[in-house]
């Protein structure tokens, strides 16, 4: 079982970097920002399997639900600058 | 026996939320507009999330992990529509334009 989580980690690595190409490439901020919120959402995942592959869960829970509360809050937040970056203007 | 039946549903779990995992990329980077890409990763990224981590509450079975395993789906589940509400209210109030079907020869021509 832990060759699978360490299979189905490496392609969820591999769909981050697809991911990576959308938040670099992107053509205008607002598709950047929901690359890296995509890519938040990922990291949470990896997280829980790398606290399953080292059977240290209980740990790794903690971490991962500390970065997907602030990855959440990190996209909110950018739409709300976003949006008063165009009154400002 | 009874972990080996635990595993195989979690492995079945684990490899539907990878499949929406990929369909959200592949939304995520083919749409034509902003629109489309937030319609896709939106949607994807929380089923995905959901399937893959009742593939691991099943393989945890009942224990106190297991319940904060489930925490966050539910945190997601509530978070994500959030999250994709507002990007989408800045993107209407802020810079993001439709995807328009570029005009073919005869409409061209017609219009």
């Amino acid at each position: 079982m832990r060759e699978f989580y360490i299979w189905v980690s490496v392609f969820l690595c591999v769909l981050t970097l697809l991911n990576l190409y959308r938040a670099i490439y992107g053509p205008d901020t607002l598709t950047r920002i929901i690359a890296i919120n995509a890519i938040g959402t990922k990291t949470v995942m990896i997280l829980i399997l790398i606290g399953l592959i080292y059977e240290r869960l209980e740990m790794f829970i903690d971490i991962a639900i500390v970065y997907a509360l602030l990855s959440f809050i990190s996209t909110i937040i950018a739409a709300k600058y976003l949006e008063r970056r165009k009154a400002i203007e | 026996m009874i972990h080996i039946v635990q595993n195989i549903i979690a492995i079945f779990f684990i490899l539907a939320g990878l499949f929406f995992f990929t369909t959200s990329i592949i939304g995520l980077i083919r749409f034509p507009d902003f629109y489309c890409r937030m319609h896709a990763t939106g949607k994807g990224d929380t089923l995905g999330t959901i399937l893959l981590f009742a593939g691991f509450i099943v393989y945890e079975g009942v224990t106190l992990t297991s319940l904060k395993l489930l925490l966050i789906p539910v945190f997601i589940f509530l978070a994500s529509p959030t999250v994709t509400h507002s990007i989408g209210k800045a993107a209407v109030n802020c810079c993001a334009k439709g995807w328009e079907k570029e005009k073919s020869k005869e409409e061209g021509a017609s219009a």
